[in-house]
């Protein structure tokens, strides 16, 4: 019973959401036709580049070209340096070919992409980059999605009370009862999840929709969000800070005086705890990677399939044409596929910091027993 | 290499919407649609038990009834026969008095054609001796037109009578 709502709405999401992409997918295939053809001066058509293109962080939001004009959002860029602000739009770049206040984007070396400077002996110096990029546009365009999505909900929530949910309240509900019950309340348990349910719900629903909303490449949405290691990063740092100072005494006693281990795993030299703090800090790279690199991959995938169509095309019309309708089909699938993952990767990370925090607030069974081998090691 | 080469920008930009989306959600959203799903719950598992509880009430109720039911059926099983029993008997009654009735008029019946019957004799005796008186005094007068056989005739009688 819990569980027919779950995929009856799943299953209307992948419908609505999966046709969509159909649409939008030829749309991005004449956009990726475009831009390589622009800028490697119909050379060659380099796929690899143009995925990463469309993975990484942008100054501006490039839509598509037409001709040989770029349609494209800029963005501004804030940058720190050497004690001073500069404020100016990406556009002064004008996409990348210009510099501009003696800043410009590299295009080689370790900082490929990023904002930097000549400095006087020909080394390329980094300012302290706070460019309001095109992820961070994303980022805040489907924050006030969720917040307009979430405050109307909490809305119809104070307006039903008692009665069965309405609208978009019965869209949520059943992802907001799954979390609660399924994941959070099994993994914390019934004493201490309430405190940690709306972090782990803000969580959930944040990636989720993020994830989602990577899928449709329609501007404002198409960014890789959680596909990006800053963004993903924040997300893992948030659920470490979480569990940091949620945990008990326990945990903490488990991390530097770990019980039931003998006395010289920790006395002089200090191993166990050492590998305790590297447990505690593997746990967010973990989620951090995990859920980087499991977007990131769906959409490499997808945009690999996409670029066939090109590659083929170079060779042959015929072939391009005759690959597109293969490409179109896997792409398909892909997103398909993408929207399951979109919902298992967000359901994964809510699950495991979940479970971590669960560890952190555990009352240990075993604490006398700690106490014992705590004498011994004096 | 870009592709996992994080910007502090992002991450500060990331910081602050995660952060205000964050803080509103848990100040404005979820208090009000935690509190409502315990409500609701809550209500639906009172609903529930209250229904239990009626349900079970019904049945007892019902099986009441069907006890009453039973009993009444029984009552009137019982005052039928009580009453059928009643019916024999007094059709047993009725009839042996209806007998005896019928046999105490057959009786009288009897009696009484006796009775006329006897009457009957007498009357048809009397008016048989009438008769023969009225045809013996036909024949006396007869006999007796002439004065010489009245006179024989009442000579007679005298004797008779003499001899009497």
């Amino acid at each position: 019973m819990k569980e027919s709502p779950f995929w009856r709405f799943i299953l209307v999401l992948v419908l609505t959401v999966g046709t969509l992409q159909v649409f939008a997918n030829e749309e991005q295939a004449t956009a990726t036709h475009e831009t390589p053809g622009e800028q490697h001066a119909e050379a060659d058509f380099n796929p690899g580049e143009v995925i990463i293109e469309h993975l990484v962080d942008a100054y501006e939001w490039h839509i598509a070209n037409i001709g040989h004009t770029h349609i494209s959002v800029p963005l501004p860029v804030i940058l720190y340096d050497e004690g001073q602000w500069h404020f100016f739009m990406s556009s002064k770049f004008h996409h990348g070919k210009e510099s501009y206040k003696g800043f410009y984007i590299t295009h080689t070396g370790m900082q490929k992409g990023k904002i930097v400077r000549k400095a006087a002996d020909g080394t390329e110096v980094k300012p302290l980059d706070f460019s309001f990029t095109k992820n961070a546009f994303a980022i805040f365009v489907s924050s006030a999605v969720i917040l307009l999505i979430f405050l109307s909900v909490a809305r119809s929530y104070k307006k039903t009370k008692r009665h069965a949910p309405k609208g978009l309240q019965s869209l949520v509900e059943p992802l907001i009862i799954f979390i609660r019950d399924e994941v959070v309340k099994t993994s914390i348990g019934e004493k201490h999840y309430l405190k940690f349910l709306p972090y782990l719900l803000t969580v959930f629903f944040f990636i989720f929709l993020n994830n989602v909303m990577g899928l449709i490449p329609i501007f404002p949405f198409g960014a890789n969000i959680t596909g990006n290691l800053a963004v993903t990063g924040v997300l893992a740092i948030c659920t470490f800070l979480t569990v940091s100072f949620g945990g008990n005494k326990n945990y903490w006693m488990h991390i530097f005086n770990t019980p039931g281990v003998p006395w010289w795993l920790k006395i002089p030299i200090p191993l166990m705890p050492i590998i305790e703090i590297v447990g505690m800090l593997t746990k967010p790279f973990v989620l951090m990677v995990r859920l980087f690199a499991n977007i990131t991959a769906g959409h490499i995938i997808i945009l690999g399939f996409v670029s066939l169509i090109f590659v083929f095309g170079k060779t042959s019309l015929y072939a391009g044409y005759g690959m597109s309708i293969l490409s179109v089909a896997l792409s398909i699938f892909m997103n398909f596929l993408e929207l399951l993952v979109a919902f298992i990767q967000a359901y994964v990370f809510t699950l495991l910091s979940s479970i971590f925090i669960g560890m952190a607030v555990e009352e240990h069974a075993h604490e006398e027993h700690a106490h014992d081998d705590h004498h011994d090691s004096h | 290499m870009e592709l996992i080469n994080p910007g502090i920008g992002l991450i500060f930009w990331m910081s602050l919407a995660f952060g205000i989306v964050f803080f509103i959600l848990k100040k404005f959203v979820w208090p009000p649609i935690i509190q409502a799903l315990n409500d609701r719950e809550r209500h639906i598992e009172e609903a529930l038990q209250a229904a239990d509880i009626a349900h079970e009430e019904m049945k007892k109720l019902k099986l009441d009834n069907e006890q009453l039911l039973k009993d009444a059926k029984e009552e009137r099983d019982a005052i039928m026969t009580e009453a059928r029993k009643i019916r024999e008997k007094m059709l047993e009654e009725a009839r042996v008095k209806a007998n005896q009735e019928a046999d105490r008029i057959v009786e009288s019946a009897k009696e009484r054609i006796n009775h006329e019957r006897l009457a009957a004799m007498t009357d048809i005796k009397n008016q048989i001796a009438e008769i023969s008186i009225e045809v013996a005094e036909r024949i006396l007068r007869e006999k007796l037109t002439a004065p010489k056989s009245q006179q024989e005739y009442i000579e007679r009688l005298l004797n008779e009578k003499q001899l009497n």
